[in-house]
């Protein structure tokens, strides 16, 4: 018997502490396997958001940090500049990177760290009880937009991947998803990409991952993979919008 | 022939597993739940399974293990 499909080793054996069928757990388990792939579980660092994902510390069997909300990239550069030979990346969520972690982001990546970024895209603020969050779908029913996401009230939702791909100091940005095999694959393809391309130093890398919250959509975990596919995906287009890594055109 | 193990302690029954499997491999048993009170996904039909692995690639628990 051969082993086909089993538990990275980059990830703990601590239980996940996020809601049944949210795709956090699918995206951790990539990271994981990326790091895997690359061999370099003990010269890698990570760096935990605030949200869900705040535990991420737990779970990864690599070393962590956890830093304030929204600053995971600032904290991500001081690490990466005191060991550049190190792999950095930071996990953040859609309420920390793209609203109170809107100014770390863009700065990590104008001024061109090596740091990489896996941005968990769920159009909601999950862990504080399913808020709106700037990713929120325009007509998204949340609990401060109980109507559904007003346009003219609080605009268009951000697309942070085509900012973050326009900013010169970038040298990798993609979208994918996390809601079926096929994109959960391409996940994988495009976070290891991220890694070798910091690995080969040329700039910031991030990953932008499609993913869902049931609890807070108030789907069932199969409802809001579809609805990913069906509401998400149209408004986020998935692709990699900049990749200036060596052999890549 | 192709195993799957599921860490049932481990699973929150979210059914995405369930869902994806193309051979109706896996379901839910009625008369089993785990130490958390969830209804963990079961080996229901094990002789169906070709090793795809699209639960593994779905499960956001990590707690299926295939061998073939």
């Amino acid at each position: 018997m051969s082993i086909v499909f089993s538990k990275p080793l980059s990830l703990t054996d601590n239980v996940l502490t996020y809601c049944p069928g949210c795709t956090h757990g699918i995206i951790h388990r990539l990271v994981a396997e990326a790091i895997d792939d690359l061999g370099v579980q003990s010269q890698t660092i990570g760096v935990a958001p605030v949200g869900c994902a705040v535990f991420a510390y737990n779970f990864f069997a690599v070393d962590m940090l956890q830093a304030a909300h929204g600053r995971a990239p600032a904290v991500a550069t001081g690490v990466k500049r005191v060991h550049p030979d190190k792999i950095v990346f930071t996990y953040q969520g859609d309420g920390d990177l793209a609203s109170i972690g809107m100014a770390e982001i863009m700065h990590a990546a104008a001024r061109g760290e090596k740091i990489t970024t896996i941005f968990v895209n769920n159009a909601i603020y999950g862990m504080t009880g399913g808020q709106m969050a700037p990713t929120t779908l325009v007509g998204q029913v949340t609990t401060t937009s109980p109507y559904g996401r007003s346009e003219e009230l609080t605009g268009k939702p951000i697309r942070v991947s085509e900012i973050i791909s326009q900013l010169d100091g970038t040298a990798y940005a993609a979208r994918v998803s996390a809601h079926d095999p096929k994109h959960v694959m391409e996940a994988k393809k495009a976070i290891r990409k991220a890694f070798e391309t910091q690995r080969g130093g040329a700039g910031f890398s991030m990953v932008e991952v499609l993913s869902t919250c049931p609890t807070n959509w108030g789907m069932t975990p199969i409802e809001a993979l579809k609805w990913v596919a069906t509401d998400m995906v149209p408004y986020y287009p998935l692709g990699v919008y900049k990749d200036l890594s060596k052999g890549a055109a | 022939m192709p195993t799957l193990t599921i860490q049932s302690d481990l699973c929150k029954g979210c059914g995405l597993c369930v869902d994806v499997c193309p051979k109706k491999v896996l379901g839910f048993d009625p008369s089993s739940l785990n130490a958390k009170g969830y209804r963990p996904a079961s080996v229901l039909a094990p002789d169906a399974c070709v090793a795809c692995a699209f639960c593994a690639r779905m499960c956001p628990d990590c707690c299926i293990t295939v061998e073939r």
